[in-house]
Parts: structure tokens; sequence; C-alpha cells
């Protein structure tokens, strides 16, 4: 269980929220530094944006406790707490102009005029829109609303900044700018920042830690490259980013580290989970940690089809027993392999890249 | 004259398009045009309406009973067109159809089972004075009271559609927004809701206004001699004074407000472009 965190800003522990018989939010526990990016990572209905929305207060928890700054807010309605939020589909008030959108947190909370005007200035100059302030939301793009609404909520420099899919209406290549412009401001103003996604590479480009939700709960929280790298989780390796599964029987340990069998052929992985020897076991690995040779120890395979990525090269291959995994290679060594579609390979990986999950 | 053959599914209106021209145009015309010719040509009927201190005081009672129901109206709509627009599909079906029900019943037998409610010994004066609210019956039935409460409860559904075909546009997350910002409910509503739902109050305002302009069957049954309305005068003029001009006339000032209200919400929301 997580303990109280010194010196976090945000601390969530035991929060539980279920809607009629629907448990959606299952004692999730977390602590946020101040400074930090954190990011919830699930598909729908994980419990990702319930958790956002009973930090910002527009949810109430049945059980748990919210603390920002040292202070017990889940009793406080969203305006006494010191948040700002960004929404999905941009919140702007369409009968109010982007001067006067932004201008609205600083007008609740009292702030002198002239202050105001420079404030929504520099908020305005921030995102860079500053010729934009007397349009009205609707006469922007998509992204240059999203800018509008990231100004609204930072204009008032709140303690915690929480973000819900603001990308999720952009195409592509918007969404790829608008991260890097958020990851700037987030270290420009240093900012704390609450980011909820369901798009992993988004959740591993921009955060600190990711804390990654399923049916609910937690799975695992740690930064990208822990759960990259080390995911504790069968869920977890399959959610961030590519993995190829292979099901297989745990046969020990030995000298070299722990040793499965797949496919009737003896292959390492890494120790990290001790299955009892015998026992069913899920073997996940990465598909650039893929290794393809023609000779040698190796999974039996068929190369199924092979495809062209420019700078890299994609082998869709077939395993002995049926599974479908790819391999990725970069340019030159695709090319040094002289593998072809139609041909029997041996599919093989070093024991640290390749993790047994109990199942 | 060789213009372009018209759409063949003009000639599918034109039935409809009839029976307007014969039943409605040309009989308001033809009252409308009296007002200039009867009992001889020339704005005599007019002249009359303005000499005739009783006229004035009709049609002033018309204008300020209708702008006195419309209040009314949209304060008592406004919380049932929210239900229905943020409210669950239940929700949403059961009001809808408790709206309509009326819709389903005779204006006719609506007032006169208001006349009984409301009377002087009626249930609800009975109720009243039982649970000592009261010791004498209030007056509720032959003034202004009752001529609100008759003309509310029918004019209720022309408040509620407007309001909710407005309100169900409005993004719930512009709130949880404003919320998020630091306005409390208040300000939050003021700030952001109601200016959204502007378009809907207006047009429901109008709506509401202007259909009670012609109320006829609520005044007689349920207002006394003071909530005489344009309406009833119309009907008086023609049916026990057979002078058809005067009638012509109050109709053609009834007719000029209400295009001069219309012109007036469609310069109003043409112009200022609320939300979307």
């Amino acid at each position: 269980m997580t303990q109280p965190t010194a010196g976090a800003l945000l601390e969530l522990s035991g929060v539980r929220k279920r809607y009629g018989q629907q448990v959606a939010v299952d004692d999730v526990s977390l602590a946020l530094r101040e400074g930090e990016f954190l990011t919830f990572l699930g598909p729908s209905g994980s419990g990702k944006t319930t958790t956002l929305m009973m930090v910002a207060g527009l949810q109430q928890p049945d059980a748990g406790s919210i603390i920002l700054r040292g202070k017990a807010v889940d009793r406080l309605p969203p305006y006494k707490r010191d948040i700002g939020m960004v929404f999905q589909h941009y919140a702007l008030f369409p009968h109010m102009t982007v001067r006067r959108n932004i201008a609205f947190p600083l007008e609740m909370r009292g702030t002198p005029k002239a202050e105001a005007s420079r404030l929504v200035d520099e908020a305005l100059a921030m995102v860079g829109l500053p010729h934009h302030g007397e349009r009205l939301p609707r006469e922007l793009s998509g992204g240059q609303q999203q800018r509008v609404a990231l100004a609204r909520a930072m204009v008032y420099r709140p303690a915690l900044l929480l973000m819900d899919e603001p990308l999720g209406a952009l195409d592509k290549s918007l969404r790829e700018q608008l991260q890097l412009e958020i990851k700037r401001l987030h270290r420009e103003r240093r900012m704390s920042v609450l980011y909820v996604t369901h798009d992993q590479s988004e959740a591993l480009t921009m955060s600190d830690r990711i804390a990654v939700f399923n049916d609910g709960r937690i799975e695992q929280i740690g930064a990208p490259a822990d759960l990259y790298e080390r995911p504790a989780s069968r869920f977890v390796a399959g959610f961030v980013g590519e993995t190829n599964f292979l099901t297989g029987e745990a046969l020990g340990r030995d000298g070299n580290g722990a040793r499965v069998s797949l496919a009737g052929v003896a292959m390492p992985v890494s120790d990290r989970f001790l299955a009892t020897p015998g026992s069913r076991v899920s073997v996940a690995v990465r598909p650039e940690r893929v290794r393809l040779s023609t000779t040698g120890e190796g999974v039996p395979a068929e190369l199924v089809d092979l495809i062209y990525l420019g700078n890299a090269r994609r082998f869709v291959l077939r395993l002995a027993g049926g599974a479908e995994w790819t391999a990725l290679m970069q340019a030159d060594a695709a090319e040094a392999s002289e593998i072809e579609p139609g041909q029997t390979v041996r599919v093989s990986w070093q024991g640290m890249h390749a993790t047994a999950f109990p199942m | 004259m060789r213009g372009r053959a018209p759409d063949p599914r003009f000639w599918l209106l034109l039935p409809a398009l009839l029976v307007l021209l014969v039943t409605f145009v040309l009989p308001v015309g033809g009252l409308l045009a009296r007002a200039f010719t009867q009992p001889e040509p020339g704005f005599q009927n007019f002249a009359l309406l303005w000499e005739r201190p009783v006229y004035l005081q009709v049609i002033w009672n018309t204008v300020m009973i209708s702008a006195a129901a419309t209040p009314v109206a949209l304060i008592l709509g406004f919380p049932v067109a929210h239900a229905m627009a943020h409210g669950s599909p239940r929700t949403r079906r059961l009001l809808i159809f408790l709206v309509l029900i009326p819709f389903w019943t005779s204006l006719l037998v609506r007032s006169f089972a208001t006349v009984i409610l409301l009377q002087r010994r009626g249930p609800l004066n009975t109720l009243l004075m039982n649970i000592g609210v009261i010791d004498t019956p209030l007056p509720l039935i032959y003034n202004l009271t009752g001529v609100l409460l008759g003309a509310v409860q029918t004019l209720l559904p022309f408040v509620i559609f407007p309001l909710y075909s407005s309100m169900k546009r409005i993004d719930p997350s512009l709130m949880q927004a404003a919320l998020t910002l630091g306005a409390g409910p208040v300000r939050a509503f003021l700030r952001v809701y109601l200016p959204l739902s502007l378009p809907g109050l207006m047009t429901g305002a109008t709506l509401v206004f202007i259909s009670m302009l012609g109320y006829f069957v609520i005044p007689a049954l349920l207002g006394g001699p003071q909530e005489t309305m344009v309406a009833q005068m119309i009907q008086d003029q023609i049916a026990q004074l057979g002078s058809w001009g005067v009638a012509g006339a109050m109709s053609f000032v009834l007719l000029a407000i209400t295009a001069g209200l219309l012109a007036l919400l469609h310069k109003l929301v043409g112009l200022k472009a609320v939300a979307r």
C-alpha cells in the first residue's frame, strides 16, 4: 500500500466510486509530486476519467481521501479547489470572445481589471495566439480552441492542471504538435499536471510517470521506461507499446536465469516473476527485441509478410503453434538479414527482454 | 414569361395552401379590410378606438395581462425544460408526455375544471382553510389571478419546448468548466447557462405573449370585467353590436402588435448571434 508521501502535491488514498452495481474506481491510491507530469493511461471505462473528475470535484468519491497541498478537498466543490481543467471538447464558452473566456477565471477571483488584462495578454502570447483575443471560439480551428482552453486553465496559475483527453478530438499531426507545446508549457511554468489519455504513445512521450488503469484499478505506476521495459502485468505489457505473446510452460531456473518451454523449445526469460515449474505462463517480447536467424537456436517460425516502413521493416511471423508475431528491424539490419517471405526462420531473444507472466 | 418548370413536389403543397387561402387568408383579410370600409371608407374605426377610453383600456389590459403571464410561464417552464434537456432519457420521455397531456384535452373542459378548482368554495380554498393557512377563502377566480393561473397552465408547453431545444444544445461540460474555473453554481448559471439558453427564452416568451394576446376562453371563464381582453371585445362587437368595422380595427391593432413583436424577436435573436 502507498504510504503518505512527504511533499506530495496531490495524494489519493483508497479512493472508490461506484455507479449502481458498477464499480468505476476501486481502491485507487497515488501521489503526485510538485511539478510532476503524471498521466492516467487506460482503455475507456477503466476509471481514469472518473478518478480525474473526483480530483476536480465534479464527481464525489464513495470512499477514500483526496488531499491537495496538504488539505483534504474531497468535500470541497470544484470552485473552491485550486485546480484548472482542460476538457476533451474544449468547453469554451461559445458566447464569449477568446479574451473574455480567458479572463473568466480571473474575474471569478476578483483580479483587478488592469492586472487581469495583462495576464490575459500574457496567456494569449504563451499559447501563440496573441492576435486572436477578439474572435469567438467558433471562429477558431480545433487546435486553436484547445490552446485557448489551455490558456484559460493556466492563466490563474492553479496548483494543479487537469487534462481530460485534451487532444482526443484533434488529428494526428496537430496532436503531436500540441503534445510538444503542452510539454514546453509544463516545463516553462513548472506546472503540476494530471493528464488522462487512452493513447499509449502520447503517454510515453509526455509523462514523467504513468499510472496504467484497468478495471477501476491502477495496474502499475512508474516512469515510461519502467512500464515499457518492466511491465508489472500482462495487461500493462499488452497496453503500453506493442508486444508479442506466446503461451508456454515454466521450466524453472538454471545458472543463466529462468527458462520456459515454448513450442517444445527451451527459451530464456527474465526471472522477474517466479512461476512454479510446470505451470502455464504467457511470454511477452517486444517486436524490436525479437531476433531472426536462419540457423541456430530459437522457436521455428514462417515469415508470412515483410512490411516496408521506410526507416525500418516489419516482419510478420507465424510461430510453431500458430501465434502471429511481429519483429521490427532497422533498415540496414533487415537488408543484411536477407530473409524472404515464405522462408522458415528461428525466433529468439535475450532473456532480459522477455517476461513470463503467470496465467 | 417562360420561367423554369416548378419542382413537381410543389403540387403536393397546393391543397394545403388552398385550404389556408380559403379558410384563413381570405376571411381574415376580409375582416381587416372592413376596418377601413365599414360603415364607410376611411379611418373612423381607428379614430373611435382612440377616442373611447374603454377600447384603449381593453387593449392595454390585454397587453398587460399577456406581459404578466409571460415571466410566470418562463420561470415555471425553465426547470422543466432543464430536466428534459439534461435528465436521463426516462425522465425526458416522462416529462414530454406530461407536458403534452394538456394538448389532448379540450381547452373548454380544462378551463371549466380550473373554475371548479379555484372557486370560492372549491377544493383549493377548502384545503388551504382546513390546514389553517387562511381564514377566509382567497379570491382566486374572476380576477387577474384566475386568468394567470388558467393561462399559464395552457401556455407552459410553448415555453418548455423552445427552451428544451435551446438547452439540449448546451454542452454540459460548459457548466463543469465554469465550476473548475472558480464560478459558484449561481454565477456559473448567470454567466454561462442563462445567456446560452437566451434564444429559447426569447422564442418561448414571444410565443406565450403572442398566444396570450389572442386568448378568449380563459379570460371569459376565469376573469372578471376588469380582465376583459381584446378577443372578447371583438366577439362582442360582432355578435352583439354587429359592428364589423370596429372589430376589424381591433383585429388590426392586435395583428400589428404581434407583427411588431415578431420583427423585434427576429432582430434580437438574429443580431445577437447567441450560441451557435
